[in-house]
């Protein structure tokens, strides 16, 4: 069972106190209703499934009950960082023992 | 003496002859003593066949005296709700009472009829399951499949439940030390003394590891064993120390999560009745010391499995622990110089030493000198290529590596051993990759994973003293690393002597390899012969994780912990190719079987899946309601009255519930209330309707898709107060509805001042629907004008319902006037019981949720899951009036207009009439346009729900079917096995499609 660091909570709690939400980073555009379906398919469809690092979201849902993010090796199973909703993707290159694919994230998020 | 076996030897072992145990093995009682193991005691009693093999059925003895035991393998049988299965004789410690008996053999150990197996065993060469059981295919049913599952599985299981608790704890620590040999006990004092909070465990009763067989070794000055325990009984009085004993360290998890498993009392004759017979320990470690130590291996040769044949090692546990003889003429066969020490110990007990057989043409060193000064006959460059005997080796077949004449030695016990394997199976699982070090022929730990380290045996540090001095060091740096205010341990151990062996050997030895013997084991459990894994070889399986699952060597309850390195090297030699290049196959929990009852612990029976009782519950149950589950709801789903089936009760309370008035409890639907500033503005963005200009007071339906445009719940909403909303759900949607919600509002509109609290279990809901329903509840009701007029249907007011406070909805999902009367949960059965009084005089009854279901169907009301399949968008369940036309956001707005969604020839929801009259549909059935085109028919829709309708006095039915809305009285077909159902395609109101009755 991992152990993960709620950014609200600001404890380690085990996992499970927590749910997986999927990928993070992934906007609500302002202008759902004018978007193209290319773009809709873009938002709503297509995520990320790299050998690596990813970012994901994960709801403390008995705990605070807060969706925070996370950035998570999925070759490790480890947890890089965690993060509140709302903030920016950290910047990880250069940390150790990291496997960053060289596609990352959205375009535009 | 001889009452606890005629091969004890008087002033050997450390057992006290005073405390004699009694046992039965296969109906045959037997006397040991106090610490002996099932299998240390019937050695005792000169009993060395204890099972038969898998799948050949030969004749099988005690190959060790620990967890790694492939062969002796026992039922253990308190009664008929408590006989395990596989239980390893080396490890079960015996207790009065003790009732074992030996598995896969009929009718007897000694004569049994599988053993035709080992006859024909030519046929079941490995593999042989991929290619006997090919063809014909009509054998399947009749032949191959009764025969592999009479053959399959091994041991009885018990016949009744179980009937003991298991209990289960967490616990956290700064170090956890696994394995409590001379490492493991050495660097958990050093931890300890050093200030960490320290966890010791060891799979076996008593601590002290090899320091059971190894008698010449000395720490401080004190006789290695006894050393041991006075370490264990040191830890054991320290606060910050846990020692746990019979306790398996099974799995090695995610950021040093550890899970043991205690056996709590499956050593005791009398087990207290409140005692868990098993313990989880669900362990959260700072820092994992891994001191596993390791397993000694077998030598691989010729018919290398007669009982009688057995580890050096275990030989000598059996002799400085047990006080017991394996044998009278005891022969020892060795590529590693541990086994002349359990020749000499065995030598100097009494026993009569043959030879002992040394593969290797001129080992050094001091065992061996020591050996030949024992008068011991030593044949070096020699090898065993076979053994006789039938139910126990009686002889062994001797010849030279270089050639020459083969001698026969008779004995009556084979001692071997052809080396170490470290046991890194916790460094393996904690994901540490493990190296191969070739000078040693052993794979050690290699790097490392997670913030654990290995140390001793298991490290591949052979010498005592090193192993001592390792761990110590391991100790401190383990609580340094974990504990702030560590301070260094004082702790320093003398050691004198210890085992200091070289030599190894991997695969089969010489002639051993023989093409014509076919009967040199690898793996004894599985019945893997060293030719099986070249064939394999030669079948094409070059991957050792292929070899592995043709043969299946390794893959036993053992794990392969004797086998795995044998057969990789056979495969690597087969393959031409370095071992390291073959590989290892990955090392995987649990390192030993592990119960289901000590992982499910608690969470079994009422706690497994514990069941949703409304506040009403026990009323419903007094009225005679028959439950049915809706999630975890225990929902009334009919009243059957005396003589009543399920279909008469229904069809009354659907009578009824129209003539009259019903009761239905309502409770379960979900319930959010949503308030602040911004609720109106949020659920304007959750729901496709419009809610800004939605009155106080009043409620609306509202649909709630997710993105893509499909109905994700639905439900009534009603607006307490400008800032308040008491919004429900579908029973089942409760959580995911609430989660929805948060989600959007934590994430996409942070900006809303809206906070969300689930009320599910705040209120009781009690439905009063049909004509009558005003009149029943009237005097009951404070503070609220209930006529049309002031109270219309889809309003809510506050008030007092029997004195309690109330949100009393007027709403309805039967078509009738209707009332939903929310009061606070602790009040539901009061004043349940109060409206039942009432109703029922008046000719009201109670219903449940198969009437519930039957009279929102006469309506054409959808429920969401069963009219919905996650692909229905509100169009096309024909409820577009809830999509606002001129909102210009809302969860869905965007996937509602995507071209699948807008196309033509969507599944739509209509009613079905049934030509005939008479025919319920199936629920689920199939629809076709033309019933005589060929199969596969093309289908276009199903039917999602299905019921006989009293009040309509026939069956009705909705279904989703292709572009149904353009097919309004068309003919259509629902094929079932017999003939071709037809039906009409109708609108989705079935009663009273003015809807007058509702506003009554």
């Amino acid at each position: 069972m991992l152990l993960i660091h709620c950014p609200y909570c600001e404890e380690e709690r085990p996992e499970m106190e927590f749910r997986h939400a999927g990928e993070a980073h992934l906007e609500r555009p302002k202008n759902i209703a004018e978007i193209s379906d290319e773009a809709f398919a873009a938002y709503f469809f297509y995520r990320d499934n790299p050998k690596g690092v990813v970012f994901e979201r994960w709801r403390h849902l008995h705990g605070c009950a807060r969706f925070f993010n996370a950035a998570r090796d999925t070759v490790s199973d480890k947890f890089l960082t965690t993060y509140k909703a709302g903030q920016p993707k950290p910047d990880l290159v250069g940390a150790a023992n990291m496997n960053i694919p060289a596609k990352s994230g959205k375009s535009g998020k | 003496m001889s009452s606890a076996g005629e091969h004890r030897i008087a002033g050997v072992g450390r057992l006290t002859p005073a405390n004699p145990v009694r046992f039965t093995f296969d109906g045959k009682a037997y006397s040991g003593l106090q610490g002996d193991t099932i299998a240390s005691a019937l050695i005792a009693s000169g009993v060395h066949l204890v099972g038969r093999s898998f799948k050949y059925h030969r004749p099988r003895g005690i190959l060790s005296d620990g967890p790694e035991e492939p062969n002796a393998l026992v039922g253990v049988r308190r009664d008929a709700a408590r006989a395990t299965p596989n239980v390893r004789a080396t490890v079960q410690e015996i207790y009065d009472g003790l009732n074992a008996v030996s598995q896969n053999r009929w009718p007897s150990l000694s004569f049994d009829v599988g053993a035709v197996n080992d006859i024909a065993s030519p046929l079941f060469s490995a593999g042989f399951y991929y290619k006997t059981f090919m063809w014909p295919k009509v054998a399947w049913e009749h032949v191959y499949e009764p025969f592999i599952r009479n053959a399959a599985g091994l041991g009885q299981a018990p016949t009744e439940p179980d009937p003991d608790h298991y209990a289960a704890q967490y616990a956290h620590c700064d170090v956890l030390v696994i394995g409590g040999g001379v490492a493991g006990l050495s660097a958990a004092l050093a931890a300890a003394e050093s200030g960490a909070r320290v966890i010791l465990c060891d799979e076996r009763a008593a601590f002290g590891g090899a320091l059971r067989f190894e008698a010449e070794a000395r720490l401080d000055g004190k006789p290695g064993y006894d050393w041991a325990q006075d370490a264990a009984a040191t830890l054991a009085a320290m606060d910050n120390v846990r020692i746990l004993s019979r306790t398996t360290a099974f799995g090695y998890y995610a950021q040093n999560f550890v899970g043991l498993a205690e056996r709590v009392t499956e050593h005791l004759a009398a087990p207290a009745a409140d005692a868990p017979r098993e313990r989880l320990w669900q362990v959260r470690a700072g820092r994992v010391i891994i001191a596993a130590g390791a397993i000694e291996r077998h030598m691989v040769f010729a018919n290398n499995d007669r009982p009688g044949i057995m580890l050096a090692s275990a030989a000598r546990t059996f002799l400085n622990h047990h006080g017991v003889a394996v044998g009278r003429k005891v022969g020892v066969y060795t590529a590693n110089d541990s086994a002349y020490a359990a020749a000499i110990d065995l030598k100097k007990a009494g026993i009569d030493i043959p030879a002992i057989v040394d593969v290797r043409d001129n080992p050094q060193g001091s065992a061996i000198d020591e050996a030949r000064a024992f008068g011991i006959r030593v044949l070096t460059g020699h090898a065993v290529t076979g053994t006789g005997g039938k139910l126990r080796v009686a002889s062994m077949i001797v010849e030279p590596n270089k050639g020459g004449a083969a001698e026969i030695i008779p004995v009556d016990a084979l001692i071997m051993s052809a080396g170490w394997t470290p046991s890194v199976h916790m460094f393996s699982q904690s994901r540490g990759k493990v190296a191969w070090d070739a000078a040693t022929e052993r794979f050690l730990p290699g790097t490392y994973a997670q913030d654990c380290v290995s140390i001793g045996a298991c490290n591949g540090t052979d010498r005592l003293e090193e192993s001592v001095s390792e761990a110590i060091a391991a100790g401190e740096s383990a609580a340094k690393a974990t504990r702030k205010r560590a301070k260094k341990s004082k702790v320093k151990i003398a050691v004198e002597g210890g085992g200091d062996w070289t030599g190894s050997m991997l695969g089969a030895g010489p002639n051993g390899a023989n093409g014509k013997v076919i009967k040199a084991f690898v793996d004894f459990q599985n019945d893997v012969t060293a030719k099986d894994i070249r064939l394999a070889v030669q079948e094409g399986m070059h991957s050792i994780e292929h070899v592995k699952r043709f043969t299946t060597n390794g893959m036993a309850t053992d794990q392969g912990k004797l086998s795995n390195l044998h057969g990789l090297a056979i495969a690597a030699e087969a393959l031409g190719r370095e071992i390291p290049k073959v590989g290892l196959t990955t090392f995987r929990a649990p390192y030993t079987p592990t119960t289901f009852g000590a992982i499910v612990g608690h969470a079994r029976g009422e706690l497994f899946d514990p069941a949703r009782h409304t506040p009403m519950h026990e009323s419903e149950v007094a009225a005679g309601a028959v439950f049915e589950d809706v999630g975890p709801w225990k929902r009334a789903w009919y009243y059957p009255r005396a003589g009543e089936d399920m279909h008469a009760a229904v069809n009354r309370e659907c009578r009824t519930v129209r003539e009259v008035a019903g009761m239905f409890d309502a409770t379960t639907l979900g319930k959010i209330e949503v308030v602040g500033p911004d609720a109106a503005e949020f659920l304007n963005l959750i729901y496709t309707n419009p809610f800004l200009k939605l009155g106080v007071g009043r409620l609306r339906y509202g649909i709630m898709c997710r993105e893509d445009g499909f109905i994700y719940d639905d439900g009534v909403v009603g607006r307490m107060a400008e800032d308040r909303f008491h919004v429900t759900t579908t029973t089942g949607g409760a959580p995911r509805v609430l989660q929805h919600m948060e989600d959007y509002l934590q994430t996409e509109f942070p900006h809303m001042k809206v906070w969300l609290t689930s009320t599910t279990e705040q209120w009781a809901v009690i439905a009063v629907q049909g004509p009558k329903a005003r009149e029943i509840i009237e005097p009951f009701v404070e503070g609220i004008d209930l006529s049309n007029e002031a109270f219309p249907h889809m309003s809510v007011r506050e008030g007092t319902f029997c004195g309690v406070p109330t949100r009393l909805f007027r709403m309805s999902f039967t078509g009738e006037t209707g009332f939903e009367i929310n009061v606070p949960a602790d009040y539901g059965r009061q004043v349940w019981e109060k409206v039942y009084e009432r109703g029922k005089s008046m000719g009201m009854c109670l219903y449940g949720t198969e009437t519930m279901h039957v009279l929102r169907a006469e309506k054409g009301y959808i429920i969401v899951g069963q009219d919905t399949d996650g692909t229905v968008t509100p169009y096309d369940a024909g409820l577009g009036w809830a999509v606002g036309k001129n909102k210009t956001d809302f969860v869905g707005i965007r996937g509602l207009k995507r071209p699948d969604l807008v196309a033509d020839g969507r599944r739509q929801l209509v009613g079905l009439k049934v030509k005939d009259g008479k025919t319920v549909l199936e629920e689920g059935a199939q629809i076709v346009a033309d019933p005589n085109q060929p199969v596969p028919m093309k289908m276009i829709g199903w039917v999602s729900s299905s019921y006989w309708s009293e009040n309509c006095g026939r069956p009705i039915a909705l279904a989703l079917v292709e572009g149904g809305f353009e097919r309004m009285g068309r003919t259509l077909y629902v094929p079932m096995p017999d003939r071709a159902i037809e039906v009409e395609v109708t609108g989705t109101v079935f009663f009273d499609e003015e809807g007058g009755r509702i506003n009554g």
